[in-house]
């Protein structure tokens, strides 16, 4: 198989920096340290003010600032092909960059669909041009996310799909999911499931209760995700199959996927920073910003998700960046596509909401956001010695107004617009080459 | 008040102030000539995105007797049809330089949306299935024609809740005025919640005969397809307003158009305790009043004109 990750040559980067605090679940560093990266590598992790810089070096100093490994976004919406109006490979890994991300991995629901190894081909070509960061792809399940024919997935898979998915849309059919599972075995890459029975969620437009009464806005019930998500946990243990479900937004999915781990069954499940922050009285201005899918739900499910992130339930948070144009989002609600964009804001909306609070352990938050890509066969970024360099710097102190300064990607429907955050990125490494840089940060030759 | 988007938006004096305007322009309707000089000069515009015949011309008709100028505006046949957008339509009608905008949608929020897209003052029409404000405010005002005030009275809204504009505005509006409100229909048919809005929910009429005043909704032929209910002849005859189920002493009312025989039978809709022809009537006063509030009343202050730039906050 080839590599799964694309993205335009960079230069390998010599960097010290210099008395951060280092921060890895992984490798268990949570403290002071230098931190050396010669030819995009890490070279040496040791006490601060320990190591010298070689001739040539960049030194950052970390006074202050806290370094951890870059986080993965197994959950994205590039829009390329056919949607460049809303992103492109250069905006999107931009943002994902400006965000602290060192990969991601893009969903299908592009135009053309992502469904044949041409057209996953066509699009690695465009991201070894383009994207500033490595991208993974997850072309379909079904041809054209129509739910009734396989994809080429075993072709899919030589050719670098890092797995599936007919994210936008559910696979209705459970005899079509089942032959999905089973076609796994052969050509192996995790089937990565939107969950949401139409039939239930209907023409649905937010969360179905009090607020949607309220305002009229036919509702997508949170049985719409759970029952779905039940479902499919089972026909996955039946046949032995690994299957990844996305964007959890009710209590009762939590629930369901709690029991299907307990059971055995090879599931893992991730949950979006606005699932975690926000709830669907953010709806009741009928800000299109708010409106996505799965829809933001109540308190209760909110608790719920926060609580599957402590005790293992929900494996990674993920994104679901989903770029739409201005012109599309100022329409009526009801009108309005489904989206929001989060890889700028993610990791400072979490930080600002949970982590000062005192709701979620700081490791936690940097263990799930690094965690996305390993659900998917992908190596963990980590900050050790030998390690290709994937770090962030942030400043935690650092107060900033979400979208203030515009954004990186191309699109602005972002729900977290005009909250003060705390936590600004510094300093992207990923893949051993520097992919952003914040601009009043600049960095010191030795 | 600048604009009239919706009755949540509403506090009991305003919808008093607006009533007790309506009863002074009733006499209007009696003289020979029905006219007034209040808003001479001013142009109202009536989009209308949704069909509607009794709404628009009510407005029409409410407009034309404060002698401003009418311009209609219907979706179908229009620009619209064409793909324009509902910001673009606001921005090139602008050029028209409307004084106010009487905008009906399929879309919830879309009354509160264009108010941000111009200078004009906009009077919500019916914004998908949100809010039909001016329907409450003829409602609440031919209730206290009929009733005097509506404090301590028992309001029974019956029937297709879920995908009603007007039970919305009114559970609200009735509720403000200090009326006690349930509604009663089909559980499919009562939308998940809707007892946060502070009402009481009934699936049967058994307790109907509490009531002061029944509401009852139109019962739309077009929900049939989606097996909302198992057919029109079982919901009239659990949900079937009637003879034998209304009471002496009880108020009726019905936004209209009726669908006879289905949410209430032809006899009670003959009765003298129906007031539908008076909610008719009401409608033309109640929106002189809302015009008048909206262009020459009281205004929290000038408008600030919105460039095409102009992006929603």
């Amino acid at each position: 198989m080839i590599e799964p990750l694309v993205r335009a040559p960079a230069a390998a980067v010599d960097l010290l920096v210099r008395g951060a605090h280092v921060l890895d679940p992984r490798t268990g560093l949570d403290g002071l340290h230098d931190v050396l990266v010669r030819e995009g590598e890490i070279a040496e992790v040791g006490a601060p003010g320990s190591l010298e810089a070689p001739a040539g070096t960049e030194v950052v100093d970390g006074a202050g600032r806290h370094l951890f490994p870059a986080f993965v976004d197994p959950h994205v919406h590039l829009r390329v092909p056919g949607q460049e109006h809303k992103e492109d490979f250069e905006t999107g890994t931009r943002a994902a960059a400006a965000g602290g991300y060192c990969a991601v991995v893009a969903m299908p629901n592009t135009s053309p669909i992502v469904d044949s190894a041409p057209g996953l081909r066509s699009l690695r070509d465009a991201a070894a041009r383009d994207a500033r960061i490595p991208v993974g792809f997850m072309p379909a399940i079904t041809r054209g996310l129509m739910g009734q024919e396989l994809t080429e997935m075993a072709e899919l898979r030589e050719q670098g799909a890092l797995g599936f998915t007919d994210d936008g849309r559910p696979v209705v059919s459970a005899g079509m999911l089942r032959k999905a599972l089973q076609y796994q075995r052969l050509c192996g890459g995790v089937i990565a499931l939107h969950e949401e029975d139409p039939s239930l969620s209907g023409a649905g437009a937010m969360h179905e209760g009090t607020v949607s009464a309220l305002l009229g806005v036919a509702g997508i019930p949170s049985i719409s995700e759970s029952t779905m998500i039940a479902r499919d946990c089972a026909i996955a243990g039946y046949e032995g199959a690994r299957v990844h479900m996305q964007h959890l937004s009710a209590h009762e999915s939590v629930t369901a996927i709690r029991a299907a781990k307990a059971e055995g069954v090879q599931v893992s499940c991730e949950a979006s920073p606005h699932h975690l922050l926000l709830t669907h009285e953010a709806v009741r201005t009928l800000d299109t910003r708010m409106k996505m899918n799965p829809p933001l739900r109540t308190e209760e499910d909110r608790q719920a998700l926060i609580a599957g992130l402590l005790d293992g339930t929900i494996d990674c948070i993920a994104t679901d960046h989903a770029p739409h144009a201005r012109d599309e989002k100022e329409v009526p609600f009801e009108q309005a596509p489904m989206g929001t964009t989060g890889l700028e804001t993610a990791f400072a909306a979490v930080y600002t909401g949970l982590v000062q609070p005192g709701v979620l352990p700081l490791a936690l938050v940097v263990e799930k956001l690094t965690s996305g890509g390993g659900l998917l066969g992908l190596p963990v970024p980590r900050i050790e010695r030998g390690a290709p360099a994937n770090l962030v710097l942030v400043d935690l102190a650092a107060a900033w107004e979400a979208g203030a300064e515009g954004w990186a990607s191309r699109s602005a429907n972002n729900c977290f617009t005009g909250r003060t955050l705390s936590g600004r990125v510094l300093l992207t490494v990923a893949a051993g080459s520097v992919a952003y840089r914040e601009r009043a940060f600049a960095l010191t030759p030795a | 008040m600048d604009h009239l988007l919706s009755i949540e938006d509403l506090d009991r004096a305003a919808i008093e102030r607006i009533c007790d305007r309506a009863a002074s322009f009733s006499e209007v309707a009696d003289r020979e000539i029905k006219k007034v000089p209040a808003l001479r000069g001013r142009t109202v515009l009536n989009l209308f995105y949704e069909s509607s015949t009794r709404t628009r011309s009510s407005f029409e008709l409410a407009a034309k007797r404060l002698s401003a100028d009418v311009v209609n505006f219907a979706a179908s046949g229009s620009s619209v049809e064409k793909g324009e957008s509902l910001k673009d339509t606001i921005l090139t009608l602008g050029a028209h330089k409307p004084d106010a905008i009487v905008i009906r949608t399929p879309w919830a929020g879309s009354a509160e949306l264009v108010s941000r897209w111009t200078p004009a003052a906009i009077v919500n029409a019916g914004d998908g299935k949100h809010e039909h404000p001016t329907q409450a405010l003829l409602d609440v005002h031919t209730l206290r024609s009929r009733l005097g005030a509506l404090d301590g009275k028992r309001i029974w809204i019956v029937g297709d809740v879920l995908h009603s504009r007007v039970a919305r505005s009114n559970i609200l509006a009735f509720q403000k005025m200090g009326a006690h409100v349930t509604v009663a229909g089909p559980p499919t048919l009562i939308p998940r919640g809707i007892e946060a809005l502070g009402c009481d929910v009934r699936f049967d009429l058994r307790d109907l005969p509490e009531a002061d005043v029944v509401y009852a909704l139109r019962m739309q032929h077009e929900r049939m397809d989606q097996a909302w209910v198992p057919s029109l002849r079982e919901y009239a005859a659990v949900y079937q307003v009637n003879g034998k189920r209304l009471q002496p002493h009880q108020v009726l009312m019905h936004p209209g158009p009726v669908n006879r025989g289905v949410e209430l039978s032809g006899e009670v809709v003959d009765s003298p305790q129906a007031v539908i022809t008076a909610q008719v009537e009401a409608g033309v006063v109640v929106r002189m009043a809302v015009l008048y509030e909206v262009l020459a009343g009281n205004r929290a202050k000038d408008r600030t004109p919105i460039t095409a730039a102009g992006a929603p906050a």
